[in-house]
């Protein structure tokens, strides 16, 4: 028998990101792929759904909201309007599957030296690989409706990047909370719900006025969405500033991210006793 | 062989390295599972009843080693396990691993039945701590271990449940880890289910792995275990030899009056155990199940664990239902002045021809082993030691072909005649 020395190495113990990095990666992409196939597999339109849901939805509100409010000044507002349900779409498909992902996976938690922080991550990858193919969509109608390519469009990743972090960072925070609160499912389907008409998705912020727009102005989706409408549609649409309207999302931005990595720290190495 | 791998044993580096490790969970008196009572009662403090599950463990384990944690339930050792596998975080104290660990807390964790079987055994390499590439390239060794190469692209969900169970069984093999824990529950199921588990798990041993098997089933520690701990009431009781690990666990479990127990004959004794036991077909080849009508040959090599005066060794056939059928007594074949005697680590092969008079059917076999044969104290009992089957077309009733020569002759003539 040969007897290789191997060293003795500290267990890691439960931890978001036990097992290395290597691993994690591993494990996030593995996971993400196989729920990614495993949500359109099972139907007979394939990978098509991921685009007839947003495209659906698109044509109802684009009905209510052309024929009976009369948006149709706003220019470009078909397209507008699908970009704005596909982005805000990304956000609220994330973070609600986010919040039981840890628990329905009760099984690898509790059975396996598993990395926490894949399962929400995990949640988030599977919504990018379906903002992505929305998002050609997007870029279908863009270019259907005769806008002109411009610079400005390379600037779009950078938005994506930030309303991915944020996205994350809520998804961390629901998924690590709802194992000891079981109400955060239904307070967040309020909330998401809230923040869809609270965000300015189905109307351009301009259309309102008063307290209402400081407040929507606010929302830390708020920028995102504008900034995206301003580079990719319509170069000419204002966009709110003022010190404030900048600051706010800003800080909102940073005090979420720092929450969830706060809470995901405390929260993961007992997860599994929670559950 | 068993003294040399002792002796071996004790030679090997540690493997694992447990140091002073205690653990308490809070168990909220009344769960507070939602927001509402948490604002209703903001000012009262959530109460917690604190369940001190391990106080102050160490041991090592070293490397190539079959080590049990033995104790009652609610002892604590399947939260050590989990300790271990980096499951729970331990209060204080640390656990070290030399070479990659894998826990085996149940058997098919992490399957999912809406993927194929090619997609979750790269899951679940993956999850046993591979590399995706690593996971990928063992692929096709799983799949062949399994026998399942041709339904590699079925999905989990339409697989039976025995080609899950062997789909499982390879991952875990195919894992190929330096360290793996093995929590009782994956041998729970039938009898056959865990003995081939637990065979499994004794090759992986013979392959220089180290194994750590919780459990609270004393013959099976006995069978397959070099060294043992003892864990009760959340410390550790005793650290060492597996026979005398399991005696003390008889002693927790039955107020300490082990004779009288023992003379009543409810419990095993750890003077002999058994090494191996198996069949073979009329070509001594080694087989599972028998054909029916064909005789074949029955081996059991035991082991003294102490010196054994005037053993008797006993085996019984059961069927499926816990009858017995037959059997066969056998008192040690002495040469002349030999005495009748045995000292401790000498093995003894009971083997030979069996005429097989099996009906088709599923059957079990039992021994158990008697020193002082005046005095008949056990040295050893154990039921469902191996289990088998007869297969063949002539059904009949009950059990057992009968051998006879009976023939049914008309008496009366028939009329007219």
């Amino acid at each position: 028998m040969t007897v290789e020395e191997l060293p003795l190495r500290e267990v890691p113990g439960p931890s978001a990101l036990g097992g290395g990095w290597r691993r994690s990666l591993d494990l996030l992409y593995l996971m993400a792929v196989t729920e990614f196939k495993r949500t359109y597999f099972g139907t007979v339109l394939g990978y098509l759904w991921s685009l007839c849901r947003p495209l659906m939805l698109f044509g109802v509100m684009l009905v209510v909201f052309t024929h009976l409010l009369r948006f149709s000044t706003v220019v470009h507002y078909p397209v507008l309007l699908l970009m704005n349900i596909v982005l805000f779409g990304f956000f609220q498909e994330a973070t609600n599957a986010a919040v039981p992902s840890i628990v329905s996976n009760e099984g690898i938690v509790r059975k396996t030296q598993f990395p926490r922080l894949v399962i929400p991550l995990s949640v988030v990858l599977t919504s990018l690989f379906n903002l992505a193919l929305n998002l050609t969509v997007v870029f279908a109608f863009v270019l259907g409706f005769g806008i002109t390519p411009r610079w400005t469009w390379l600037l779009l990743p950078l938005l994506i990047l930030i309303l991915l972090v944020f996205s994350t960072a809520v998804a961390m925070i629901l998924s690590s909370l709802y194992p000891r609160f079981r109400d955060v499912m239904i307070i967040w389907s309020v909330v998401s719900t809230t923040l869809f008409y609270a965000s300015p998705v189905l109307y351009p912020l301009q259309k309102l006025s008063g307290p209402t727009q400081t407040v929507v102005a606010l929302n830390p989706l708020t920028p995102i969405l504008e900034l995206a409408r301003r580079w990719l549609i319509d170069p000419a649409a204002p966009v709110s500033g003022g010190t404030l309207r900048i600051a706010v999302p800003v800080f909102v931005y940073a005090a979420v991210v720092a929450a969830a990595v706060w809470i995901f720290r405390r929260e993961a190495p007992r997860i599994a006793e929670a559950l | 062989m068993r003294t040399r791998r002792s002796d071996r044993l004790a030679q090997a580096p540690v493997a694992i390295e447990v140091r002073g490790v205690d653990k308490t969970f809070q168990i909220p008196r009344h769960r507070i599972d939602s927001l509402k009572e948490r604002l209703t009662h903001p000012f009262t403090r959530q109460e917690y009843r604190t369940l001190q599950a391990l106080h102050d463990i160490s041991f090592d384990v070293r490397k190539g080693e079959f080590f049990g944690i033995l104790g009652r339930n609610g002892s604590g050792k399947s939260t050590l396990l989990k300790i271990m596998a980096s499951i729970y975080r331990p209060d204080a104290g640390r656990v070290r691993v030399a070479g990659r660990l894998a826990p085996f807390i149940e058997l098919g964790v992490g399957f999912n039945p809406e993927l194929s079987s090619r997609e979750n055994v790269q899951l679940n390499g993956v999850l046993m701590g591979l590399s995706r590439r690593e996971a990928a390239r063992r692929l096709d060794a799983v799949l062949d271990f399994a026998e399942l190469r041709e339904f590699a692209d079925l999905k989990l969900k339409n697989y039976s449940s025995g080609m899950m169970v062997r789909l499982a069984f390879a991952v875990m093999v195919e894992a190929d880890a330096d360290v793996m824990l093995v929590d009782e529950v994956l041998a729970v199921g039938d009898a056959a289910f865990s003995q081939k588990c637990l065979s499994v798990f004794s090759e992986l041993r013979d392959r220089g792995r180290t194994i750590v098997l919780v459990t609270h089933d004393m013959p099976t520690a006995q069978r397959f275990c070099d060294r043992a701990m003892l864990i009760h009431d959340s410390e550790l009781q005793y650290f060492g030899d597996i026979e005398e690990t399991a005696l003390r666990y008889y002693r927790l479990n039955f107020g300490g009056d082990v004779d009288e127990i023992r003379r009543a004959g409810m419990l095993p004794d750890v003077h002999a155990r058994v090494l191996d036991v198996w069949l073979e077909n009329s070509n001594r080849e080694r087989v599972q199940n028998v054909e029916q009508n064909q005789p074949f040959v029955f081996n059991c090599l035991i082991e003294a664990r102490r010196p054994l005066e005037e053993p008797v060794f006993s085996f019984q056939f059961l069927n499926d239902e816990g009858v017995e059928l037959a059997g066969f007594t056998k008192f040690l074949d002495l040469p002349d002045g030999r005495r009748d005697s045995l000292l401790a680590g000498q093995q003894v092969l009971v083997s030979g021809e069996i005429d097989n008079s099996f009906l088709p059917g599923r059957y079990h076999l039992s021994a158990w082993v008697v020193r002082n044969r005046t005095a008949g104290d056990w040295a050893f009992h154990e039921l469902r030691l191996l289990e088998f089957t007869v297969y063949g077309t002539d059904m009949g009733p009950g059990s057992i072909k009968l051998r006879e020569n009976v023939q049914a002759v008309v008496l009366t003539p028939e009329e007219g005649e």
